[in-house]
């Protein structure tokens, strides 16, 4: 079965492919696929009606007790047929129904034989689990076989109410499977069935709930809707699903757990009141509607009602009806289906009051319909009318006192409507009429169908819709489904040898027969009476279109249904009111109360704290303690925009001092780095935002947030104070200091942990500032990954980096070689003046010191900065390859050179950071990470794990001994990353920003102008951390710049 | 270094938990410089507590350095380090962010999100946010909506004229060139 599941599969995969390949004649290559299920099922039959069917069993998730276990009964025989017979005539007479030219065939193909496959596992499932999945399967690919016109309202509306109904249904069918399996102790059918656990309050609940999920997918009352809207799926689909397969699983759900359950009055009553009152409802229905495919959609719901009834109640006579039934049903059904289609292609409507003529044009159509509609109406000698004497023959038997003679006379009841809408059907498609309602009568302006009826506004003018002649392949399917329920009638001996086995598991009554005469009796003559009745409602049907007219529609399900979905709209919308509230603060402030909450219920409850504390380990953590403290506080009492930056950077630069005291230098000088460059990021960004916070909010939430702030500091206090002894294990960490020296080759066991023993969490870190860096980019550039590079040959010549205005004077400060290269440059900078200056530039201490506006550049801060750059990139590259064995590595290493580019950016301006790194930040992103990623996946190419490292020893002639560890490849690419984040931030945050401000694209608002006099603030500054040598000079050059 | 029941430091406890209060009311402010500045200050805390949780103060974790004290865990400071450069990356980000605030709106205030506020207003009169089909009360019946739907079907043949045009007025269909279908035909 597997196999079978396999080629369905294949088939649906391939589909797209070969629809390309050979049009609408791939249909003939995927009907394969349900017909080998339908020959596999046939080769079986002798041995399962012996009882003894395959079965297969595949260990799937066994941590679930989830098995992929399939077997073949008698009722799995039967609906296997069912399944791969009709799908494939099916999907034979796609090949001819659908234009050659229709649009998606290839997706629609591929999901129709999609679900036949989940069809056939869902009949062959011998798993509860299993069977649940294939059962959403059916619900989802039906799901797409409906709103297959995706761009039509009313498909999209059809597909997503039968997705929901189903769905639902689906739902409370997986609760009651659940319940069942655990009150069982196993998911397995026959298991379950061999000894179904006694009843029980919640084997009751879980029997209700799979016979909901019978209701949504068979579309009993009252989810009896969404087939008739259904119909808004291409013809194909519904003579598939909605007559023989999909709406076929909930009776054999109900068929399936009948056996076991159907003594318990809440099932008997359930299948009562639902069959019955579908079959009526769908069959008074019918008999008002003029599109032949509504009519044979509420025809389908009254006969599911029969069939559920049949197969539901639990005498073993009943099952065999039903049984016989639901194969009848699949054959007439079916053939119907493609009838009306074969009449639609001809004819271009379904709508009855507008055909006449067309049994005269298409004979075999009109035969094939005939034979159909001769078996649905119960006629003999044919299968429905076989099945139908079976069932009112056990029906007649019931003894079950009044319940019994209720269901008998529902089922007359909608015997006769039966005949009557199946009269309505053939003579609605084929018969000549007398007068027909013209086009503009059964249509409105757009097109929607009117509800005129042939009586009120048929005139003997009126010329019919044209007939053309359809492809004989669209009749045969029908014909052989038509003529296979006339040659099975005609042998129901041999029917009810083969259905009989699964017939007698049912606890209740004596064995059923299928007969093609029962005798004079109750029976023959309630047929006759059937008959009669329905041809007499037949003939009467204009009164009864008329009387059903009149009837007050009381509760019309669909109805129903809209006002309980806008319902939960709006309850979702007033959910959404309350809880959605847009505001970041309140969001956040119910995030910490929680967590203050959980988390402190559980410090205080659920943990001891310690008996001892230590004050201190070394008297002078408390200084860089209280650095920490009083300089966050501080912050939150600045009101000056700069002011608080600082001081956040000093509170960072005092718990730098508290990592130095712990024993991590590493995160020391990483954090006094990163506090460096946090500082420049900040006033870059700071320039262009107002110099002081707006005005304090109200007192009353500042207190709150104090409040909450406190909480949150004091059970995090309690954390810090619990976490230390709350440790029962040995930390992993115990032999980091082996390792990282024996198989990482380095005696820094932070940087070893971070290049190889952890290194993939490393990996996962430097895609995160990968991302954040790409992020600082497209938040700046918008458009582009990233701007130009700024040349200092390229630099306007009338306009000076910060200088405001525009500079006429400024082409004279510049080499003459660049002059002549700018736009305006030949206006303004002539070649007299450029000739004086050649050379010039041998003697500027930066490139593009130039480029800057006079009045902000400062020669101390450049010829600081011209020493110091070069010497901090060899710093930078020291800490990169000793980092392995000192404080240093990678991170710090990019950190160091990332602040040396800030340096010079900030001495020289956009033209000096272009000058000084003339690359685009995501190469050195994409370099850094493909380096670190590439470091690992050579080590695996050679043989090893991801990510491990060598160590090589060799000997250079003048160096000396050499000890190379491979990881230092991956500390490279960490080293990169970092350069390209800070380059990223300083071309986005610093270049291009100063670029927009001088083009006036960031129309500067006056509250704002005061930004500049922060930057040269920060030029100071952080000149100042890191050319602590000469800060005398630089703080002179702030107050100079500052106009 | 792992079996002595570690007593926590005090004053780390007290940083940490200063860290976390300024953070935390920094971080419930509107303005997003000052948001931006409290999650700063909730990393550094961060950083501490995850510190002071791996152990007690101790020498640095490197290999042939003398001490009287043992080494204090490594793990916890790798951890540490890659989250100060992360913290590094978000505060660029939100910078950007806030640049881009002051580029569109002027401020760099977090206001309240205006398609919430909308939610909330039609909620309080009821009125729905948006159409939804599935949900109107009036409208076209199911049956009628069914009857308009059209499949793209093929074409029967004329029955006086293999070759000949599909009628042009056929009904809810355009007129397309017909098909000639090697199937058999019907009628003959």
């Amino acid at each position: 079965m597997l196999l079978l599941l396999t080629v369905h599969l294949a088939a649906a995969l391939v589909a797209p492919v070969l629809f390309h390949w050979w049009g609408r004649r791939a249909f003939w290559a995927l009907a394969l696929a349900p017909a080998s299920a339908a020959v596999w099922a046939l080769t079986w039959t002798s041995e399962v009606q012996a009882g003894k069917g395959p079965v297969e069993v595949v260990e799937w998730i066994p941590a679930l007790g989830l098995d992929l276990s399939f077997h073949l009964d008698t009722l799995s025989w039967l609906m296997t047929l069912v399944v791969g017979g009709v799908g494939a005539l099916v999907l034979v007479y796609c090949a001819a129904y659908f234009s050659p030219t229709a649009s998606g065939l290839g997706r629609f193909g591929a999901v129709f034989t999609a679900f036949a496959g989940s069809m056939l596992g869902l009949v062959t499932a011998d798993d509860m689990l299993l069977m649940f999945v294939f059962w959403e399967l059916t619900t989802v690919t039906s799901y797409l076989l409906i709103g297959h016109y995706a761009d039509r309202k009313a498909s999209r509306r059809a597909a997503m109410q039968a997705i929901i109904v189903t769905t639902a249904g689906g739902l409370a069918m997986l609760v009651g499977v659940v319940i069942l399996g655990h009150a069982a102790g196993t998911y397995s059918l026959s298991a379950l069935m061999a000894d179904p656990p006694p009843a029980s309050g919640a084997v009751v609940a879980a029997v209700v709930c799979l016979l909901a999920g019978a209701a949504t997918k068979s579309a009993l009352i009252p989810f009896h809707f969404w087939l008739p809207a259904a119909m808004a799926a291409p013809t194909p689909v519904s003579a598939y699903l909605h007559a023989a397969a999909m709406v076929k699983a909930g009776v054999y759900l109900v068929a399936r757990f009948a056996p076991a359950y159907s003594e318990l009055p809440a099932w008997r009553w359930t299948v009562v009141v639902l069959g019955a009152g579908t079959l009526l409802l769908g069959g008074y229905r019918a008999l008002r509607q003029h599109d032949l495919k509504l009519v044979l959609a509420f025809g389908t719901v009254s006969q599911l009602g029969l069939i559920i009834l049949l197969v539901g109640l639990g005498t073993q006579a009943t099952a065999l009806a039903g049984l016989a039934m639901l194969g009848a049903h699949a054959m007439f059904k079916a053939a119907l289906f493609t009838v009306v289609g074969t009449v639609d292609v001809a004819c271009g409507t379904r709508d009855l009051r507008r055909l006449s003529g067309v049994g005269k044009a298409l004979p075999w159509t009109a035969l094939a319909g005939g034979l159909a509609t001769a078996s649905m109406i119960g006629l003999p000698p044919f299968a429905g009318y076989v099945a139908k004497e079976a069932g009112l023959e056990a029906l007649a038997h019931l003894e079950d006192g009044a319940l019994g003679w209720v269901v008998l006379a529902s089922v007359v009841v909608g015997s006769a409507l039966t005949v009557a809408y199946g009269l309505r059907f053939w003579w609605g498609a084929f018969a000549t009429k007398p007068a027909l309602v013209p086009q503009s009568a059964t249509q409105d302006a757009q097109g929607v169908a009117t509800t005129t009826s042939l009586a009120a506004g048929g005139e003997e003018s009126v010329e019919p819709a044209p007939v053309t002649r359809p492809s004989f392949l669209l009749t045969a399917p029908a014909l052989v489904l038509s003529f296979l329920g006339l040659a099975v009638a005609l042998l129901p001996q041999l029917g009810e040898h083969l259905l009989e086995p699964y017939a007698s598991t049912y606890p209740l009554g004596e064995p059923g027969h299928l007969v093609l005469w029962g005798g004079f009796g109750l029976v023959l003559w309630l047929t006759v009476g059937v008959l009669a009745v329905g041809g007499l409602l037949f003939l009467a049907r204009d009164k009864v279109e008329r009387w059903q007219a009149r009837v007050p529609h009381v509760l019309e399900a669909d109805l129903t249904y809209r006002r309980s979905m806008r319902k939960l709209d709006d309850l979702a919308a007033d959910v959404t009111a309350v809880t959605q509230r847009g505001s970041l603060p309140l969001y956040l402030g119910v995030i910490l109360t929680t967590w203050v909450l959980a988390v402190g219920t559980a410090l205080v409850r659920g943990t001891s704290f310690p008996a001892a504390v230590r004050p201190w380990d070394y008297a002078a953590q408390t200084v860089f303690a209280a650095g920490t403290i009083v300089a966050a506080i501080l912050v939150a009492r600045a009101r000056r925009r700069l002011k608080a930056v600082i001081l956040a950077g000093i509170s960072g630069y005092a718990t730098a001092g508290m990592f130095l005291l712990y024993g991590a230098p590493d995160l020391a000088v990483t954090q006094v780095l990163v506090e460096t460059i946090t500082l420049v990021v900040f006033v870059l960004v700071l320039r262009r935002l107002p110099p002081y916070f707006s005005d304090r909010p109200l007192a009353a939430s500042r207190w709150v947030r104090l409040a909450v702030g406190l909480a949150v500091g004091l059970v995090v206090a309690g954390v810090a104070l619990v976490a230390p002894s709350a440790r029962v294990h040995a930390p992993v960490s115990a032999d980091f200091a082996t390792e990282a020296y024996e198989f990482g080759g380095g005696k820094n066991i932070v940087n070893v942990t971070l290049v190889d023993i952890r290194a993939w969490d490393t990996m996962g870190e430097i895609s995160v500032l990968l991302v954040a860096a790409t992020g600082v980019a497209s938040l700046v550039f918008l458009s582009a990954r990233g701007g130009r590079i700024f040349r200092e040959r390229e630099a306007p010549a009338d306009r000076a980096v910060w200088g405001g205005t525009a500079d006429p004077m400024a082409a004279l400060r510049r080499p003459g070689d660049s002059v002549t290269i700018t736009p305006q440059g030949s206006s303004v900078g002539t070649n007299a003046a450029g000739a004086a200056r050649v050379g010039s530039r041998a003697r500027e201490w930066l490139r593009a010191g130039r480029t800057l506006a006079p009045q902000r550049r400062s020669v101390i801060f450049e010829v600081v900065v011209r020493l110091l750059f070069h010497t901090m990139i060899v710093y930078s590259a020291f800490l990169l390859f000793s980092g392995h064995n000192q404080p240093g590595g990678g991170f710090a290493a990019g950190l160091v050179t990332g602040i040396a580019l800030a340096v010079r950016y900030l001495a020289g301006g956009r033209y000096e950071l272009g000058e000084a790194a003339p690359v685009q930040p995501g190469v050195l992103l994409g370099t850094g990470l493909f380096l670190s990623a590439g470091a690992g996946l050579a080590a695996f190419l050679v043989g090893g794990s991801v990510l491990e490292s060598w160590i090589l020893h060799f000997h250079l002639p003048v160096w000396g001994d050499v000890k190379f560890v491979t990881s230092l490849f991956f500390d490279v690419g960490v080293y990169l990353v970092v350069v390209g984040l800070v380059l990223d931030i300083l071309r986005s945050l610093g270049a291009e920003i100063d670029r927009r401000a001088e083009s006036g694209e960031d129309d500067v608002a006056d509250d704002a102008v005061g930004g500049d006099d922060q930057l040269a603030l920060a030029r100071g500054r952080t000149a100042a951390v890191q050319a602590s040598a000469v800060p005398r000079d630089l703080g002179g050059d702030a107050e100079g710049v500052v106009p | 270094m792992t079996d002595v029941v570690m007593s926590p430091n005090i004053v780390f406890v007290v940083t940490i938990a200063a860290l976390f209060t300024v953070g935390t009311y920094l971080v419930l402010e509107r303005s997003l410089t000052r948001i931006l500045l409290g999650i700063v200050l909730l990393g550094n805390g961060t950083n501490l507590l995850i510190l002071v949780a791996g152990g007690a103060a101790g020498a640095p974790p490197l290999i042939g350095v003398q001490s009287d004290r043992p080494m204090s865990d490594p793990l916890p400071q790798a951890l540490i380090l890659t989250a100060i450069v992360i913290t590094l990356g978000l505060t660029a980000f939100l910078l950007a962010m806030a640049y881009r605030s002051w580029q569109l709106h002027r401020h760099d205030e977090v206001q309240d999100d205006v398609e919430d506020r909308r939610i909330v207003r039609l909620a309080a009169i009821d009125e729905r946010a948006f159409e939804d089909d599935d949900t109107e009360s009036g409208g076209e019946t199911l049956d009628e909506e069914a009857a308009t739907t059209r499949d793209e079907m093929d074409e029967g043949l004329a029955f006086e004229d293999v070759h000949a045009e599909p009628a042009p007025d056929h009904p809810g269909r355009a007129a397309r060139p017909s098909t000639t279908t090697t199937d058999g035909e019907e009628g003959r």
